[in-house]
């Protein structure tokens, strides 16, 4: 490692005990319903991380992560409903034994999918997975498999309760569950962006012919970057079906797809953290536009629509920071590392934002500052 | 006298109030007369609920208009017992994957007292279980699907006010065996528990008869694309005379429009929920054509603003002063209304019962055990709303009625006396 990296230490492990000391903060210091939203952005935080690890670094563009999540959900909710229909056994344990289990289905599923989209790329590959994330919830709606997938009524599951011992509401527990899986998750998605994989998939990503040139396998590189994206995105599913304790075809629709990659954009793509600020985003923007523009209503207001708020808001993001929030944070850092060097009579350098390229000028867009 | 009686009375709610705060775990301690709960005030009653105030099924925001015009009514006059009703309605687009989040958002961060009115059955199917899990009430829920009612057992906490859509279905089926033998049905349904409910209900009615008189179904989901031409079309090629439209008001619009454009079919069956006055005017006038729809046939349980039969009845105008003072737009003539400010009066009426005993256990026991109510005014005369310890349907009555068009847009006409579907 170089000395860089040693030389701002203290920071990362500053900011390593805040965010600790933050994300235990807030289940124990806000309500149940502000817990259970953020326990929420736990769940979209790991889509996120699957969608970012596909688009932002393999640069596959996806608008069907939704459908990996639809996986995932009910793996979860239809392990639960037929053990305890047909076997009568009724556990929370299976709840938490489905997780891996949907991850395994899911990403087999994506790496499976993950072969035909290896023909397509760019808007056709968008266009498939668009089929995809429009296609998956009208087979759940199936009547011929109603008696399997239980059609769109849906299947309900047990709350998640916390273990005795814990003095902790169910939301507490629900965040602490999400909140360490999405912590494990993060660490994975870290290492292997900075691993030999991770590097193929940038090449992958920045030009396939280059790529090729270099002996990274294109096949088998694209079709892993879709099983492990859909291994994230099953993971969420597994874990939003918990949260919300309900699964039907409504919740994995087409808008969820979409919304996702909004999220990861606005979070920014091909960035560690974006899914962290993109997952708060996907939660918390819907509700703040929803209570701006008076939907809520206390004393009834019903004429303003909240989707125009958050089109409008969506806009103004896009416009001012086309590289998502991490991209203006990244660049403001580069900014005032380069001053700082300056003033030291430095040569200019500007940190890359993943220590991938060693060097790169700050003349440069930040759309094109590498990971 | 009255003045130090009042006096009196303030002192002694300060005075309890006080001890409450004081006293720690009160409401064991309390005997029952007085007890408070989460959402209740001195002087005010939070409650809250989820509706569509957007998207396809947003015609049924006017059941929360029509509720809330009414508590307006009941605050103006002084509240229940003293404490106006605060009624917090929020959007779930009437999409089961949005309600269970904003369930919470009333119960953690509202602080509703009870849920009351919260609509659709796919809706109320996602949360019940949260509503039971945390002892919250979950009133008078705007589906008549039968799991309220049966599964009270399981889910004692959530209770259904409007009659059951089988019972509604078995009341069309009877209609059909005896006034039009050789029918042959099809069959339009939203794809969910609620559609089916009504498929059920007309199956068991026709009995034997269901599988060669059941001639086609053609369904579609909650939240897709409002274009029924495809299903109609597939229903018209069956060669069905008799459309049984299992429909929530928009889908029912496309329904009706798309019907006339060749089939015509001899005999439509409307369900309750979709039949909505305004609804068949809006299509009719796009037709251009009043008597389409001549001899149509719904249910209904409640008064019609729109029947003159009705203009002068005392219900009905008081109904029509609360519309035009407090319904926040809602239509005079649009059921939904009618429908929120009769689930508010019961509402209201379980509260006034629960006096000062306003503990969230309290008012779910007698909401659900123990409602007698004859003097509901806005349902047809005659209909009671009563639950016993062993009966938690509380409307089981209804009655046909049948459209009849004319040049200022048409209503429904009563056939027959109330009967009971369960």
């Amino acid at each position: 490692m170089s000395s860089r990296f040693l030389g701002i230490s203290a920071y990362v492990w500053i900011a390593i005990v805040v965010g600790v000391v933050v994300l235990i903060g807030i289940p124990l210091s806000t309500d149940k319903f502000t817990t259970f939203e953020f326990a929420n952005v736990a769940v979209y935080v790991i889509a996120l991380m699957g969608l970012n690890l596909l688009t932002g670094y393999s640069g596959q563009i996806s608008l069907g992560n939704g459908a990996f999540m639809a996986i995932g959900g009910y793996t979860t909710a239809l392990t639960a409903y037929h053990l305890k229909h047909s076997f009568g056994i009724d556990s929370p344990a299976i709840l938490y034994a489905s997780i891996p289990l949907a991850a395994l289905l899911a990403g087999l599923f994506g790496f499976l999918f993950g072969f035909p989209a290896l023909r397509l790329s760019g808007i056709y590959l968008a266009l498939a997975t668009f089929a995809l994330a429009l296609s998956i919830p009208p087979i759940i709606d199936i009547d011929k498999l109603e008696f399997i997938l239980q059609g769109h009524s849906g299947v309900n599951l047990h709350p998640l309760h916390p273990p005795d011992f814990l003095a902790l509401s169910d939301e507490q527990w629900l965040y602490f569950v999400n909140c360490a899986i999405a912590g494990l998750m993060f660490v994975l998605a870290w290492n292997l962006v900075r691993s030999t994989t991770g590097r193929a998939f940038m090449a992958v990503r920045d030009s396939e012919t280059a790529a090729v040139a270099s002996g990274v396998s294109l096949s088998y590189y694209k079709t892993l970057a879709f099983g492990i994206s859909a291994a994230y995105s099953g993971i969420a599913g597994s874990l939003l079906a918990i949260s919300v304790a309900y699964v039907n075809p409504d919740v994995f629709g087409l808008q969820l797809s979409l919304a996702l990659l909004v999220a990861a954009v606005i979070g920014g793509l091909g960035f560690e953290f974006g899914p962290l600020i993109g997952g708060l985003f996907f939660v918390w923007l819907p509700y703040w536009s929803e209570q701006v523009s008076k939907l809520h209503v206390g004393t009834f207001q019903l004429p303003s629509k909240p989707d125009v708020f958050y089109g409008v808001l969506l806009v103004v993001i896009i416009f001012f920071a086309p590289s998502g929030f991490m991209g203006v944070i990244m660049r403001g850092i580069g900014v005032y590392r380069a001053r700082r060097a300056a003033a030291r009579g430095e040569k200019i350098v500007i940190a890359p934002t993943a220590g991938v390229l060693e060097e790169e000028s700050i003349g440069e867009e930040p759309s094109e500052i590498s990971n | 006298m009255q003045g130090n009686w009042r006096g009196l009375r303030k002192a002694a709610v300060a005075v309890t109030a006080m001890l409450t705060t004081l006293a720690c775990g009160a409401q064991q301690a309390n005997n029952s007369t007085t007890a408070s709960d989460v959402g209740i005030t001195k002087d005010t009653i939070t409650i809250g609920a989820t509706y569509p105030l957007s998207g396809t099924a947003s015609a049924y925001a006017s059941v929360a208009k029509g509720m809330n015009a009414y508590f307006q009514y009941i605050n103006d006059k002084g509240g229940i017992n003293g404490r106006k009703v605060t009624y917090i309605v929020v959007d779930d687009v009437y999409n089961a994957a949005n309600t269970p989040a904003k369930a919470r958002e009333l119960v953690e961060q509202d602080k509703i007292f009870a849920a009351v009115g919260n609509l659709g059955t796919g809706p109320n199917l996602a949360v019940r279980q949260y509503y039971n899990d945390n002892s919250v009430p979950d009133l008078f829920v705007f589906t008549g699907s039968d799991h309220w009612g049966n599964d009270f057992g399981q889910y004692p906490w959530t209770l259904g006010w409007q009659p059951d859509y089988e019972a509604e279905g078995k009341i069309y089926a009877k209609d059909i065996l005896a006034n039009n033998p050789g029918a042959k049905v099809a069959i339009l349904f939203q794809n969910d528990d609620y559609g089916k409910d009504y498929v059920n209900g007309i199956t068991k009615g026709l009995g034997d008869k269901a599988t060669s008189m059941i001639v086609k179904t053609a369904t579609y989901n909650a939240g897709d694309p409002v274009d029924m031409s495809s299903q109609v079309n597939q229903l018209k090629a069956s060669g069905a005379d008799t459309f049984y439209i299992v429909t929530t008001p928009a889908y029912t619009a496309s329904a009706l429009v798309n019907s006339q454009s060749s089939w015509k079919p001899a005999h439509i069956y409307l369900n309750s929920v979709g039949a909505s006055t305004l609804t068949v005017q809006t299509v009719l006038k796009r037709l251009g054509n009043s008597s389409a729809f001549d001899g149509m046939q719904t249910t209904t349980y409640l008064k019609d603003p729109n029947d003159p039969a009705q203009a002068n009845d005392p219900g009905v105008l008081k109904y029509k002063d609360i519309i035009t003072k407090y319904g926040n737009g809602c239509e005079f003539i649009n059921p939904f209304c009618v429908a929120g400010v009769a689930c508010a009066f019961t509402t209201v009426d379980v509260l006034t019962k629960a006096g000062n005993n306003l503990s969230r256990k309290n008012v779910m026991d007698i909401a659900a055990n123990q409602l007698n109510e004859t003097n509901n005014f806005m349902l047809l005369n005659g209909i009671v709303v009563k639950t016993t310890k062993t009966d938690h349907f509380p409307i089981r009555q209804e009655r046909l009625e049948k459209w009849q068009g004319d040049a200022s847009g048409g209503r429904y006409v009563p056939i027959g006396d109330i009967i009971s579907g369960r």
